[in-house]
């Protein structure tokens, strides 16, 4: 066995800062475990990202290559990586819990036996991974039973990638077989749903709504609210998904990252797909009427109560201050 | 076109969730369970498919009894049978456990489709339907906002990161997880209602299906997340707890 081996994410050439996370959390798995912590990047031609990679991991780093990694598809991957794990035996990968990573990892745990535990935020001793159930409401405690390789994937943000100590990771090359015929999806080249005209990454003041509104009639309550605060007005993926609002006003994974002055939550329970796009915030105040809702987890100010009385009185209490 | 969606029953969005007395798992005594909300969306993207196309949807669930009732909900919106899988405590299992049930529930069925949602709003997993293309060993997509489908094969618009989306190509027998958003949801009609008691549901036992495999992923036990930041609640009213809010915004945040 060969201890913990990262697996970084490459988008034409660019690792995410999440794949940087999955190094900090591979870090703190070894440093737990008394293991190196290697690396692995994959694609059609990796050296330049393998150099990147090699600066920042105390292991190895293997570049995982074949002309059919490149586009990806979820059989490729997972047909090199069942090869590589088959070579090397790691006793841990640890992947950045990404679409991507969602699409394939389950599919090649589950060809080795084994189970993803997907979208870690924390890893005790043990190790027992902490993963949110309920919609963030509650944390779960996974472990790994069995024997052979653990499948471990990490949320974006829950390990912190600004620290990784310098390293010069000695770089090989592993080249697996791969049958073009196992690859049973043609993926076509990524385009924009629409166009993207409300830029709310660069947006000061945030003003987001969410279910707790209840209908399209009611939104003119907080888009008054946003227009006195001079605040752009975004949303959580349910109001776009009613068509209530435009889907580049969605905040979250499948929306835009924001980091506002303020980000001002109203009717938004906080699900992590959410939270993931907003809580890089300088400051979070989040409405709701159940105390326990998740987003009080990241609120710096928070009100409880019905937001039908809260935010009219907030609309009128800032229009007053502006006087 | 012959169409299975798997969906499964889980406690409704605002539910109240407390953790049992074992702190396994949640008490579900007073919870009120509803359809997982993609997993409704995939329903939809079937019966749509099957409108376009013609064929059959047929629904499948695993759980306890109280399923039954989410399973004449997804009749009742136009499903034309469906599959109860008995299993009273699926918690012991894991996604591949869970995953292999369904799997041996389907396999005689000879789909031409498999939908399921993307993920579970209570375990949030994500891993069902992806783990069930591989055990049927067929190509799959996950993340699927719109389906396309001609002569056997399958177009499908899948969701990326940052408002990006990608085209996929397929061909059938394929799995494909469905996100929510893609379609419109029906309600179920008074005569889709009255229709679904006549509706089959078939009942398998898991010990029928011949499956029992040691779980490989085990939950040790669930706790209350803790706080990230320190969250100031502002009491009183809404006439107070707005004033006190906009103190703050005006003098320590200074947005105001």
């Amino acid at each position: 066995m060969s201890g913990v081996w990262v697996v970084i994410e490459q988008q034409r050439g660019r690792i995410g800062r999440i794949s940087w996370e999955a190094v900090a959390a591979g870090n703190f798995l070894g440093a737990k475990t008394g293991q190196t912590v290697s690396a692995i990047v994959m694609g059609a031609d990796t050296a330049a990202i393998a150099a990147e990679v090699a600066s920042k991991v105390q292991g190895k780093v293997v570049r995982v290559e074949h002309a059919l990694l490149e586009p990806y598809t979820p059989d490729g991957f997972s047909v090199a990586l069942e090869k590589f794990i088959a070579a090397e035996k790691p006793d841990y990968m640890i992947f950045p819990h990404t679409y991507q990573v969602r699409d394939f990892a389950p599919a090649l745990a589950a060809r080795l036996g084994q189970v993803l535990i997907g979208d870690v935020v924390g890893i005790g001793g043990g190790p027992v991974f902490t993963r949110q159930l309920m919609q963030g409401r509650l944390n779960g405690n996974y472990r790994h039973a069995g024997g052979g390789v653990c499948l471990v994937s990490v949320q974006a943000g829950a390990f912190r990638a600004d620290a990784l100590e310098a390293g010069a990771a000695e770089v090989s090359v592993f080249a697996p077989e791969i049958d073009a015929a196992k690859i049973r999806t043609r993926p076509g080249e990524p385009f924009r749903g629409s166009e993207q005209t409300v830029d709310l990454g660069s947006a000061p003041l945030i003003v987001s709504v969410g279910r707790g509104i209840k209908d399209a009639e009611n939104l003119p309550l907080v888009e008054e609210l946003a227009k006195a605060l001079g605040a752009e007005l975004a949303a959580s993926r349910p109001i776009c998904d009613n068509g209530w609002l435009p889907m580049d006003r969605q905040v979250g994974s499948s929306g835009q990252t924001v980091s506002p002055r303020l980000y001002l939550a109203v009717g938004i329970s906080g699900a992590i797909q959410h939270l993931v796009g907003m809580k890089g915030s300088q400051c979070i105040v989040a409405i709701n009427k159940d105390p326990d809702a998740p987003i009080f987890e990241v609120a710096d100010y928070g009100i409880v109560g019905d937001l039908f009385e809260v935010v009219p009185a907030l609309t009128e209490a800032v229009k007053a201050a502006k006087q | 076109m012959k169409i299975i969606v798997a969906i499964k029953q889980v406690p409704e969005r605002d539910a109240q969730v407390r953790i049992a007395a074992d702190g396994k798992w949640i008490e579900e005594s007073d919870l009120q369970f509803a359809l997982n909300e993609s997993d409704a969306y995939a329903l939809e993207e079937a019966l749509q498919l099957k409108e376009k196309h013609g064929g059959e949807v047929i629904v499948i669930s695993a759980g306890p009894e109280r399923v039954g009732q989410t399973i004449r909900e997804a009749l009742a919106k136009g499903a034309d049978r469906a599959i109860h899988i008995e299993a009273a405590d699926l918690g012991a299992l894991d996604a591949l456990g869970v995953a292999k049930l369904l799997a041996a529930a389907i396999k005689p069925e000879s789909p031409d489709l498999v939908l399921t949602g993307l993920q579970s709003d209570d375990l949030g997993l994500g891993q069902t339907g992806v783990i069930l293309a591989e055990l049927l060993g067929v190509p799959y997509a996950s993340l699927i906002l719109h389906v396309d489908a001609a002569d056997g094969a399958l177009k499908v618009k899948r969701e990326l990161e940052e408002g990006w989306f990608q085209s996929i190509e397929l061909s059938m027998p394929a799995v494909l997880t469905i996100q929510s958003g893609g379609n419109k949801l029906r309600y179920a009609t008074l005569m889709g209602i009255k229709r679904a008691k006549t509706k089959e549901v078939k009942r398998v036992t898991a010990a029928e299906l011949g499956l029992s495999s040691a779980a490989v992923v085990t939950l040790q036990g669930i706790a209350l997340p803790s706080k990230q930041r320190s969250t100031q609640i502002l009491p009183g009213t809404a006439k107070e707890a707005a004033a006190a809010l906009v103190e703050k915004l005006k003098f320590e945040v200074r947005v105001i």
